[in-house]
């Protein structure tokens, strides 16, 4: 196997520093880690600044850096829709209307909402899946990060792997969530400042603006498509088949935007804790909206790459992408092959580091959610009630150390099974597609009961489960992809879907109709065991109104904010409709 | 919370942009350049970097 890069000694002392500044952050901060509450809470003691780039940088893994650039060159501009369809709205709802209750209500995670609003079958359930899910995510993308040293260094996929589970257990284990997102913080201006010239050197490249829509066109209309479909997002979503990515609008909107953006910005541990972390309440509620800013502003960092990187290859006048075995493009190759291509040794150094420390901070987020819900919702639940803070403090350090062995294990199996990482995944999907319609119900529906929450979410998984057998993406085989149910009557599928990413989309709108059904029926059938005074705090309409944020000007307020963060959205969406 | 980011970001950025320079002066006109369109991208955004550090530099120390 040829290796891509050759790197200068330049290059490697740009990345031990990043490494040194990581570990020494961690180091510092070791000295303030005292409490339970400071390993796993921050203290909340978080400035909102902090806590936003920390909530947007966690969930920049590299998954996310490699997937999004991969799908700029596959879809065009219309990627960007997983950014203000598929984030921006969630966000804004999170901090305004749903912060109030996760940290009013002293939480100390996600699933301790769930306890306290409904009870402990729904908590643990959660609290169980979640812990699950986190290590393997961890996993894959450690996976991710030694395979891709290997194929553009030829370093040692062993020695990759090992050394950033070292260091990211270092950090952690040193200085816990302020650690983590301290160097979250640090991670997002790499990934900003790493990546910008890159942008700047490919539209430089490719002429412009004007000169990345003309071959774009190209690409539209070569691969039969009418031409703007790669440069215009909205315009091309009437019909599944106006477009590469085999949807239309309603699914978009729905699936995407509404079911699984909310499902995962408003439910997911992951990403809430950093608000948790903040500083106050106004801070908390801050926190996504802060995020939303530079969130929206992402594409043209990430998705534009893609763009350039497809259009310059049908050119075929400089860049141009590798090819699979198949034959068919590598998009996945767009990030580095482009950082390969611009960037002179040095800057490439610094291009490499941001793209390592996507892959840290991916895996650190997952980790310090993943040491939090273990200790309180597992071990201190179930395992040794009484245990003291000291204690606790003692079993978040040995949960980082066991959670990041668990995640070099789950490598290792990736390495072997990757059908294995496929499943996992998959079942993944069917737990997280029905939870917003929980944590809706549970926020703004004082009527609904533990029992209705807990059936409602088992109904929406197996609904999930259950869609995903019955149908099937087009030109797919009955398996993985779905259909599988109907293949063990050897029947046909009930119904075949345009692309994978439709019916992605149609899973989670089914299971959260499902859920959100399911909930309300037996939550009417059976009767509320938390008094209203234990919900107050917990749910909508039982929480007297916040009042402490009146007196300030209208951009501060979490209100104003939110509607300067969604009016900047719609014109995103209208100037490139 | 005893350590203000900004500070070991400023730094770490400061170093950056010092060792981008540095290198950039150094291989002026070099054809390792021919890569990033001819232009001494090493030179112009180390620059870009000195400042950014400094700025988050003169933030953390601001306070104290």
């Amino acid at each position: 196997m040829q290796h891509g890069i050759q790197l200068g000694g330049i290059d490697y002392l740009i990345l031990v520093i990043y490494f040194l500044f990581v570990i020494g952050i961690g180091w510092v901060l070791r000295r303030y880690t005292k409490t339970s509450e400071d390993f796993f809470l921050s203290g909340r003691a978080i400035p909102a600044w902090i806590a936003g780039l920390a909530f947007l940088s966690a969930n920049l893994g590299a998954q996310e850096m490699i997937g999004m650039a991969a799908s700029g060159a596959k879809y065009g501009i219309a990627t960007a829709h997983f950014y203000w369809v598929g984030a921006i709205p969630a966000m804004v709802f999170v901090g305004i209307f749903m912060m109030p209750f996760y940290y009013g209500s002293k939480a100390r995670s996600v699933p301790e909402y769930l306890k306290l609003r409904f009870d402990e079958k729904t908590r643990g359930f959660n609290a169980i899946s979640f812990a699950t899910m986190t290590v393997f995510s961890s996993g894959i993308s450690m996976y991710a990060l030694a395979k891709l040293l290997e194929l553009l260094l030829g370093w040692d996929f062993n020695v990759s792997l090992w050394i950033s589970a070292a260091i990211v257990l270092a950090y952690i284990y040193l200085g816990g969530l302020t650690s983590a997102i301290y160097n979250e913080v640090l991670q997002f201006f790499l990934i900003v400042l790493g990546f910008a010239p890159l942008v700047y050197l490919g539209l430089r490249d490719v002429g412009g603006w004007n000169g990345l829509v003309a071959k774009l066109n190209t690409v539209a209309t070569t691969n039969g498509y009418a031409p703007g479909t790669w440069s215009q997002s909205w315009r091309h979503l009437t019909s599944p088949q106006a477009n590469p990515m085999g949807v239309e609008w309603f699914g978009m909107v729905m699936g995407l935007g509404f079911v699984l953006s909310f499902g995962y910005w408003c439910t997911d541990f992951l990403v809430v804790q950093r608000a948790m972390a903040a500083n106050s309440m106004a801070a908390a509620r801050r926190t996504p909206l802060i995020a939303a800013v530079p969130k929206m502003l992402f594409p043209f960092l990430i998705i534009v790459p893609g763009m350039i990187a497809i259009g310059l290859t049908y050119a075929g006048t400089s860049f141009t992408l590798p090819k699979m075995a198949d034959g068919s493009w590598d998009y996945t190759m767009v990030i580095p092959n482009m950082l390969q291509h611009y960037f002179p040794p040095g800057l490439l150094g610094l291009g490499l580091t941001a793209l390592m420390a996507s892959f840290m901070s991916g895996m650190a987020g997952n980790v310090t959610a993943f040491n939090t819900v273990w200790t309180y919702d597992i071990y201190q639940s179930y395992i040794r009630k009484d245990a003291t803070d000291a204690h606790l403090l003692w079993v978040g350090r040995m949960t980082t150390i066991f959670g990041i062995l668990a995640s070099v294990g789950t490598a290792y199996l990736a390495t072997r099974f990757n059908n294995i990482m496929d499943f996992l995944q998959l079942v993944f999907a069917f737990v997280n597609a029905p939870l917003f319609a929980t944590f809706l119900l549970g926020m703004f529906w004082r009527r609904s009961t533990g029992h209705g929450a807990f059936f409602g979410l088992l109904s929406g998984t197996v609904a999930a489960a259950v869609h995903h057998g019955l149908t099937l993406p087009q030109n797919a085989v009955a398996g993985i992809k779905g259909g599988w149910i109907v293949a063990w009557f050897s029947a046909r599928p009930v119904h075949v879907y345009p692309s994978e990413m439709a019916q992605n989309f149609w899973t989670a709108i089914w299971a959260w109709s499902t859920c959100f059904a399911v909930t309300v029926v037996i939550s009417l059938l059976t009767s509320r065991k938390k008094s209203d005074q234990e919900l107050t705090g917990l749910v909508y309409s039982l929480t007297p109104r916040r009042t402490d944020d009146d007196h300030l000007p209208w951009w501060q307020r979490p209100a104003g904010f939110g509607v300067a963060v969604l009016v900047l959205a719609v014109v995103l969406n209208v100037v490139f409709w | 919370m005893g350590l203000d980011i900004r500070t070991p970001i400023g730094l770490m950025f400061g170093i950056f942009g010092l060792l981008l320079a540095g290198y950039g002066l150094m291989t002026s006109g070099s054809a390792i350049y021919q890569r990033s369109l001819g232009l001494n991208v090493n030179l112009a955004w180390g620059a870009v970097l000195v400042v950014f550090g400094g700025i988050m530099l003169w933030f953390g120390w601001r306070k104290k």
